[in-house]
């Protein structure tokens, strides 16, 4: 493989480690707060691309205003859920919230199946790069399309920007004081109560932002999120729960290794990560940035 | 002391009565509903018999049973279909199964709660991958079909009937094997294990070494289940591997009951009476089982038979 090809592949690698590292980011965040794992972020990075496509149909909103609208949409839908369905478990097994969002998983995957069948009678539907974006930019050594090129670079914004909001700010240190110590940080006169629904409705918001973000690539189709969160997980399993920064390096770095790997040897592109999740298993059970889990 | 052997002499009675009562109930099922559905209960009944091993008893939440109910569906099509009789099929199908637990229960009975699911999600989803792909042997999109399943015994598999008595007896095998395993000293070290794994170790067991024994068995179980769904449709399709699938069977589990062992049987009964029913009105089979699964989880944890030992243990 000449370098030029490798180099190409390196920047489709960075376009799919987008999409893993803003999945994987809002899950980090969420498992962080909640303990638990939100089975459902698939499915609400469709509803992200749904809810841009729908109103675009309804209103004529555009790519721009929908990047910021559909989640906040979405992240208000996880707001609602958390408030009304995931409170009612803590405490519990949190394998039974697991259960709880795969659940909704089915029931939202097939229920836009439905609205899309009825209202606009299609199984799925392109949606338009935005004009500014449209063709081609010279990298020097390859056209690389510009859509995916601000991809990835939006996608690097938004992780920084959420890292140094939860590293290096006053907000940041309250939920990492409540992710360390819920008891004593209610104890410090926190509504902890309140900063779970908050994060968890800003993690839904990040994989509906992925979700408006992946519509103009992938068509919108209601499973397009089923088989990306599966893949998200081992992602998620080769990074460790531990750390914000480690989803986020992990997310983009199994994304290149993948798009590498299916260039040497195309029959594993599919299988490629979870041969990588096997070997980090092997060899750091906890992941490569995970602390020891206890239950 | 003397109340002791009357209340146990009375519990063993009672037992015998629900064991003969599901008895005449699954020898009747398959002139009640469709044969080739009853026989789907019985298998998705055992396949929900083994995961409850895994989930009731040693307490870990498998996402990715699919694995195992799906490699031994094509092998045991890939059997049938290479002129192999049934017992052949079904022995051959399990066998791969348990082969393929070997390193997937190796890499993921070491981690606990959320990461164990993902663990196994995510090598589920490899396998859905590999079946994918493998066409020569699984037929990838199309799947395998038409299998042949010749006769035995002077039982005709062509006619449904003689196919549903004959998976019964071999789900009858089953869930006898996993009562034995449950009622066995493994099987009450394995609670042991699951409710206080520091302590389980400090007496002397290996968690890990358990658990692992406890996965083995119960994909192996998961295959013949597996293997009997094949053996009952003569066709095989991707489905059989799909997430949708490992999360199936967590959803009869749950709706038969956790830790009752042989309730997930009548959760499987549910799930698949509802689904025939839906599919027939054509309503959205994913909104309706997605909201059952929803509710079963905040509103009915215990699942049916579950409620139903709770009621009768506060009756006594």
């Amino acid at each position: 493989m000449n370098a030029q090809l490798m180099l190409i592949q390196v920047f489709n690698g960075l376009v799919n480690g987008a999409f893993f590292a803003l999945l994987s980011l809002g899950l980090a965040v969420i498992f962080g707060l909640l303990r638990i794992v939100n089975f459902a972020h698939g499915a609400l990075y469709m509803l992200g691309a749904f809810v841009a496509f729908a109103l675009g149909q309804a209103f004529g909103l555009g790519f721009w205003p929908a990047l910021l609208v559909a989640p906040v949409v979405v992240g208000l839908l996880g707001v609602a859920l958390e408030r009304g369905l995931l409170r009612r478990l803590y405490g519990l097994d949190p394998s039974y919230n697991l259960l709880l969002t795969f659940g909704l998983t089915l029931l939202i995957q097939d229920a836009i199946k439905q609205v899309m069948l009825t209202r606009y009678a299609v199984s799925s539907a392109p949606y338009t790069i935005p004009e500014a974006l449209v063709g081609a930019t010279n990298l020097g050594f390859v056209f690389f399309p510009t859509y995916r090129l601000f991809v990835i670079g939006f996608a690097v914004v938004v992780c920084a920007a959420t890292w140094f909001v939860i590293e290096r700010t006053r907000v940041g240190a309250v939920i990492r004081a409540a992710t360390e110590n819920p008891t004593v940080t209610q104890a410090f006169g926190i509504d902890v109560g309140r900063w779970v629904t908050i994060v968890f409705g800003f993690g839904v918001a990040l994989a509906a932002l992925a979700g408006v973000l992946a519509a103009p690539i992938y068509s919108v189709e209601p499973y397009m999120g089923s088989e990306l969160i599966i893949v998200t997980f081992a992602v998620v399993v080769i990074g460790g729960m531990g750390s914000i920064l480690g989803s986020v390096v992990t997310g983009f770095a199994v994304g290149v290794l993948v798009a590498l790997g299916s260039a040497l040897y195309p029959p594993i592109a599919n299988t490629l990560v979870f041969v990588l999740m096997a070997l980090v298993l092997l060899l750091r059970p906890n992941g490569l940035f995970g602390l020891p889990e206890t239950k | 002391m003397t109340a002791l052997p009357v209340t146990r002499d009375r519990a063993r009675r009672g037992a015998a009565l629900v064991v003969a009562a599901a008895a005449l109930i699954l020898l009747i099922l398959p002139h009640v509903v469709y044969p080739v559905l009853a026989l789907d209960i019985l298998a998705f009944g055992l396949f929900a018999v083994a995961f409850d091993l895994m989930f009731g008893f040693a307490g870990l939440l498998s996402f990715g049973h699919a694995a195992f109910w799906g490699t031994s569906a094509y092998t045991t099509a890939w059997l049938l279909g290479h002129g192999q009789s049934v017992p052949v099929a079904l022995l051959g199908g399990t066998l791969t199964a348990l082969v393929v637990a070997v390193p997937v229960g190796f890499l993921s009975v070491r981690s606990i709660g959320i990461y164990f699911s993902m663990i196994t999600l995510a090598f589920a989803q490899m396998l859905s991958f590999l079946a994918l792909q493998w066409t020569d042997v699984t037929g990838g999109e199309n799947g395998l079909q038409g299998l042949a399943r010749p006769g035995l015994l002077g039982l005709d598999f062509t006619n449904s009937m003689h196919r549903y008595y004959f998976a019964l007896v071999v789900f009858a095998l089953g869930c006898c094997a996993a009562y034995r395993v449950v009622r066995s000293p493994f099987g009450k070290t394995l609670v042991a294990v699951r409710d206080n794994e520091t302590r389980a170790r400090s007496v002397g067991y290996s968690p890990t070494r358990f658990k692992l024994t406890a996965f083995l068995i119960s994909a192996a179980l998961s295959g013949l289940a597996g293997s009997l769904f094949v053996f009952g449709h003569g066709v095989v399709s991707l489905e059989v591997v799909n997430w949708r699938t490992s999360g199936e069977v967590v959803m009869m589990t749950l709706l038969g009951g956790t830790g009752t062992l042989f309730g997930p049987v009548a959760g499987a009964a549910i799930v698949l009476l509802l689904r025939d029913v839906l599919t027939t009105a054509s309503l959205p089979v994913g909104v309706v089982t997605g909201l059952v699964f929803v509710l079963a989880v905040l509103f009915f944890r215990r699942g049916v038979v579950g409620t139903l030992q709770g009621f009768l243990k506060a009756r006594r």
